[in-house]
């Protein structure tokens, strides 16, 4: 068995005509928590379905777990968790109900399923809604059941396709926290997402993916570092004069991305951008200082925004 | 190494027939079932008991009244034991449609339930076979309920009558396989309606409150490839206690439509689940 727990090589899926995914190459070690970043329609689902064995490739080598998904399907879905990007709750059933049932469709015994239901309900943090119909939960529970829902069958690899897609920035950061703790208990986690603040909470290493094909590969720092400047000053001059200033502003930096609203400049140090900007007569309505993201990365990769 | 349970179970299968499709799970849909069925909605499930008891009432004892008695072949019945096999195999019919047209529709579009399944060590298989197997066991405690309220009331002139029962559990398989692949093709709520558009008819025009021969011919021609017809074939002359080949001809008709339902729904749960 390779040392990967999952290792692809030219991956591609096609649909009809379309190419979802382009022949791509990457690997997931043990215990890592590897991203795939990108707009909607990157291809990022597909991968996640074809490592989930309910989709099958037209094209490359997959390997996860030392099987192949194409004739291990079942084998290879008893080792994953599988968290969608559209709950699949079962809303005939309580809480309790759901942790169960599911675990009982992997074929594991009852009593091996109840006693895994409290320690799970315990780190979905739903003891008190254990009853509790699946439809009188909020968005934020519904998804940490979900999770709770696919460690049931202790998976190896814990799959999340969009995790906090949808959820209000509370329900994020305790979501955020539950994967933390998996992960410090040694899951491998495989997550897409199009929040690069996402990103660079979870993912230790990630893949930027555009137009199913692989941009760019490396720790959220190591991308930034290799793609982006240290800070990055946004300034707004109001929509129908950022173009205008947009050459003048071009000289003083690196690189610039005009956005429609504002002028993004790459630098190494904001302030002192910002101070020659205004020694040359020129004064932006409104400007902001910060570090670089993840979102530059994919700016200057692809020339668009990751949320469109 | 540690294997975690649910891969060696899932190991255990390798080389199984089918195993890609199958994994052996529908007793676990049943009790799936079973839990659902807990908190359901108790009028809709007593109703698929009261409905053909109530028809048997007022058309058994209505209609009853006007014509005491009915001829079948040479031989005379009261009009209340023409009718119970009929509306036996329509409410077997009715369970299983319902179970495997409604019931499976919201779970493929709307609750993604067989999503959450087919994300697990089950195959497209498990879910068919579990999902029509509970609107078996459904509509076998319709018939038996029915039974063991017809037979005391002599309705049932014929020993062979209690194979009735298997005999509407047999009609509902087909109407269930059918029922659940015609379902998986269908795209929105309203084309469903479309399936109603023929059940009414079928339960009308197929025999149930009159025999076929008071239709002309090229009726009689029509009403007789229907698959209803066969059910209420099938159920009265077990009740009858008419026993012939034909018999096995309707039974035939339906173990077709069982191989045929499932073979669609698999193969149009695969191309859903498993592209």
């Amino acid at each position: 068995m390779s040392e990967y727990l999952i290792s692809a090589r030219g991956l591609t899926k096609k649909f009809g005509d379309f190419t979802a995914v382009n022949g791509i190459d990457f690997d997931v070690s043990k215990g890592e928590s590897f991203g795939l970043l990108g707009p909607n329609g990157a291809g990022k689902s597909t991968v996640m379905r074809m490592i989930g064995a309910t989709s099958q490739r037209n094209a490359g080598d997959l390997t996860i777990l030392g099987k192949d998904p194409e004739r291990n399907g079942p084998q290879i879905r008893a080792h994953l968790g599988v968290v969608p990007q559209q709950d699949s709750l079962d809303m005939h059933l309580s809480v309790s109900e759901n942790l169960y049932i599911y675990g009982r469709y992997f074929g594991l015994p009852r009593k091996f399923v109840k006693g895994k239901i409290e320690e799970l309900l315990t780190f979905a943090q739903l003891e008190e809604k254990r009853d509790a119909k699946v439809e009188a939960l909020s968005g934020g529970m519904k998804r940490r059941l979900t999770i709770a829902r696919a460690l049931v069958s202790e998976p190896e690899i814990l799959m999340l396709d969009e995790p906090t897609t949808g959820l209000d920035p509370q329900a994020r950061h305790i979501l955020w926290d539950r994967l933390f703790r998996l992960k410090e208990q040694g899951v491998t986690l495989v997550i897409t997402t199009h929040f690069m603040d996402e990103a660079e909470q979870l993912c230790d290493r990630l893949i930027v993916m555009d137009k199913g094909t692989i941009m760019a590969e490396g720790s959220p720092a190591s991308l930034i570092k290799d793609y982006s400047t240290k800070e990055v000053l946004e300034v707004r001059f109001g929509s129908d004069r950022n173009q205008e200033v947009a050459d003048k502003l071009r000289a003083m930096c690196e690189r610039i991305e005009e956005l429609p609203d504002r002028v993004l400049m790459y630098t190494e140090d904001g302030e002192s951008l910002l101070e020659k900007i205004y020694a040359s007569g020129l004064h932006p309505k409104t400007s902001l200082v910060r570090r670089s993201s993840l979102e530059d990365v994919f700016l200057r990769l692809t020339g668009r925004t990751l949320i469109e | 190494m540690f294997i975690p349970m649910a891969v060696a179970i899932a190991e255990a299968r390798i080389g199984k027939r089918g195993e890609r499709y199958y994994s052996g799970r529908v007793p676990q849909l049943l009790e799936r079932g079973f839990i659902a069925f807990k908190s359901s909605t108790w009028m809709i499930v007593l109703s698929g008991f009261v409905e053909p008891v109530l028809y048997l009432l007022s058309f058994g004892y209505g209609i009853g009244k006007l014509l005491p008695t009915i001829t079948v072949g040479n031989e005379s019945i009261k009009y209340a034991v023409f009718i119970a096999p009929a509306l036996l195999a329509t409410s077997a019919m009715n369970g299983a449609i319902y179970d495997s047209t409604m019931n499976v529709f919201f779970k493929l579009n709307h609750d993604r339930i067989y999503h959450g399944m087919l994300a697990t060590s089950m195959g497209p298989l498990d879910v068919a076979l579990g999902e029509i197997g509970w609107a078996l066991l459904r509509g076998f405690s319709y018939a038996c309920a029915f039974m063991a309220v017809v037979a005391p009331l002599g309705l049932i002139p014929s020993l062979w009558g209690l194979l009735a029962i298997p005999a509407a559990v047999l009609i509902a398989f087909g109407f269930a396989s059918c029922g659940m692949a015609i379902t998986s093709y269908m795209k929105s709520f309203q084309q469903l309606e479309i399936i109603n558009v023929f059940l009414l008819p079928m339960f009308l025009f197929s025999g149930s409150f009159y025999p076929l021969t008071v239709f002309p011919q090229w009726l009689q021609f029509t009403v007789n490839l229907l698959p209803l017809t066969h059910a209420i074939n099938l159920v009265r002359g077990l009740c009858l206690g008419h026993i012939n080949m034909a018999l096995a001809g309707h039974a035939m008709y339906f173990v077709v439509m069982i191989i045929a339902g499932l073979f669609f729904t698999t193969k149009r749960l695969n191309a859903l689940f498993m592209k």
